[in-house]
């Protein structure tokens, strides 16, 4: 077993958990702080597989901007974060049976494709990989169309958000 | 390879050899190493802090024309250990209505999101952390962490103030942060990396600061707010507030956030001198000439980088001990409706330049100038603004004293 693979097992057991956690903490709040531990865990996986820009844009993205917000959501919508009814539902064995099928679907498809369980080959020395990120994002035979169609699609929520906040001032 | 150009790799390779020479396996000696240094690195911050403490005293006494500590060792040197051995005694509070575990956990985070950014801080050529590429957006990262520790210190605590005081934290560096993202990315596009190394090595001949001036101040400002220091210390808004996140937090759990804090404003002023004023480098090509290859020396290298980071901090000081607080309508407003627009304005300009005038002799001058220009139409547009909105004020003061119909305002 190499470092990556303890390095790996650890985080997937910190994510599992914390996950795990997300769903049945009592309280909104510790809730809103284990899916930051989840979040964190993904950054980690990320490093792991030498994707230092995705592993820093997950931390600034999903814990700088999208956790803080729904810690803000958590204060703003009730006085009391604590959830005091039951947490299991009447449907669980239908949930149990239809997370288990997607489980196993998912395990197959991974298993069915080419190069699992081989060991990752090393970057070649020469290669920044966020230069070439970068280079495909613009590029018009790589990603451009896709990467601009998001941009539009943000600037439009930006736009959109401006509207709504002046509609509500008169 | 020698102790003289590389202590650091020097030391390590010693250790390497004697520990494998102990029957260590390879791979274990090269994490016990990684470790170590890492060890090495945090032991160093944070000795550090406790002389920050000393120097912002000082300094702070000099801005208010007072002594400052003085009476403990040489020139009050010995003040801050007096001042951590209380801190230390002091009792342990955890309010009853808090949350434990996140509440022991927040000042911990806080130091340790300023601890990381130590990783990618360069004290010369050779000694540094880790040379990442995403080194700019680590510092951002590093930053959202530093949120997050900030919120949930204000949360746990249980108390109004504290939660007050942590809304208008983050509120300030979710604000700070689109201008400071900005003026981080003028360094990448000049100097066509992220990489810090790569930043500091690009500055060689001219610092970025005389290729954007403005990139710096902007860069400047939000960091200053990102620190919660004042102008931007309505998170702590003593009189308002009393302490704001913090209040509290007693003892050692207190000296981690104030250390964080003092940290945190000279990790700045290591980055500013890092982007703008080229960090441990950057003689302007004279460590080019062979008659000037000592500057090269590690051991030149890390002294310049401290004394330039020093500086950046002795900024940052003069501006919190120089102004009044500002209020929160006012931090959000000189944000969103000023310093962003500029901000992106600037980028916008930069990089059009950039292009344009690679390879001419004109880089300079005109990537100088143009900031110029940009600065100067700001001042005119502001001062624009101004004059309209003094001369409405007083057609509104006007007609309201003529509406009342006093005597007076008729004489």
């Amino acid at each position: 077993m190499t470092g990556a693979q303890i390095l790996f097992l650890v985080c997937a057991g910190l994510i599992l958990g914390s996950a795990v956690m997300v769903v049945t903490a009592r309280n909104l709040m510790h809730a809103a702080f284990w899916l930051i531990a989840a979040l964190f865990g993904v950054a980690v996986v990320y490093a792991i597989l030498q994707a230092g820009f995705m592993a820093m844009i997950q931390v600034v993205i999903y814990i700088g901007a999208i956790a803080i917000m729904f810690i803000f959501a958590d204060m703003l919508t009730r006085r009391d974060v604590r959830e005091s009814r039951a947490q299991i539902g009447r449907n669980w064995p239908v949930a149990v049976l239809l997370g288990l099928l997607i489980l196993a679907g998912l395990t197959a498809l991974i298993l069915a494709q080419p190069g699992v369980g081989r060991v990752a080959p090393a970057l070649p020395s020469g290669l920044d990989p966020v230069a070439a990120l970068g280079k495909a994002l613009v590029s018009p035979d790589a990603y451009v169309l896709p990467f601009e169609v998001a941009s539009v699609l943000l600037l439009s929520a930006l736009v959109g958000a401006v509207y709504l906040a002046f509609l509500k001032k008169q | 390879m020698t102790f003289w150009n590389d202590p650091i790799r020097f030391a390590a390779d010693w250790l390497r050899d004697l520990l494998t020479g102990w029957g260590l396996a390879a791979q274990m000696t090269d994490i016990l190493l990684a470790l170590l240094g890492a060890l090495l690195l945090i032991t160093f911050s944070l000795v550090l802090a406790i002389f920050l403490v000393w120097v912002e005293r000082k300094v702070v006494a000099r801005f208010q024309d007072r002594l400052g500590p003085n009476r403990l060792g040489p020139f009050g040197l010995v003040q801050p250990f007096a001042d951590i051995i209380k801190l230390i005694i002091k009792e342990d509070i955890t309010p009853a209505g808090a949350d434990k575990f996140l509440y022991n956990l927040a000042p911990v985070l806080a130091l340790a999101s300023v601890l990381l950014l130590w990783a990618i801080l360069p004290l010369a050529s050779v000694i540094y952390g880790v040379d990442l590429n995403v080194a700019l957006l680590y510092l951002v990262a590093a930053g959202a962490l530093g949120t997050l520790a900030i919120i949930m210190g204000g949360w746990a605590s249980n108390n109004k103030y504290a939660l007050l005081g942590a809304f208008r934290m983050v509120a300030t560096m979710i604000s700070y942060e689109i201008p400071m993202v900005v003026s981080l990315l003028i360094p990448a596009i000049l100097a066509g990396t992220m990489s810090v190394r790569g930043i500091t090595e690009a500055q060689g001949n001219v610092w970025f600061f005389f290729l954007s001036p403005l990139a710096a101040v902007i860069f400047l400002i939000s960091a200053v707010a990102e620190l919660g220091r004042a102008p931007f210390d309505l998170n702590e808004a003593e009189s308002e507030i009393i302490a704001g996140f913090h209040i509290e937090y007693s003892g050692m759990k207190f000296g981690l956030f104030y250390a964080g804090e003092l940290l945190h404003a000279f990790t700045f002023g290591g980055f500013a001198a890092l982007l703008f004023f080229g960090g441990y480098g950057g003689f302007f090509g004279l460590q080019n000439l062979p008659a000037f290859a000592w500057l090269n020396n590690p051991f030149v290298q890390a002294p310049v980088f401290m004394l330039k980071a020093l500086i950046g901090y002795w900024v940052i000081m003069w501006i919190k001990y120089t102004m009044p607080r500002v209020r929160i309508d006012h931090m959000l407003a000189f944000n969103w409706k000023f310093l962003t627009p500029l901000a992106l304005i600037l980028l916008m300009t930069t990089a059009v330049l950039d292009r344009v005038l690679d390879g001419s002799n004109w880089y300079v001058p005109g990537l100088f100038l143009s900031n110029l220009l940009i600065a100067w139409a700001t001042v005119e547009i502001l001062r624009a603004h101004g004059r309209r909105q003094r001369k409405a004020e007083a057609a509104r003061v006007g007609t309201g004293c003529a509406q009342a119909g006093a005597p007076t305002a008729q004489q």
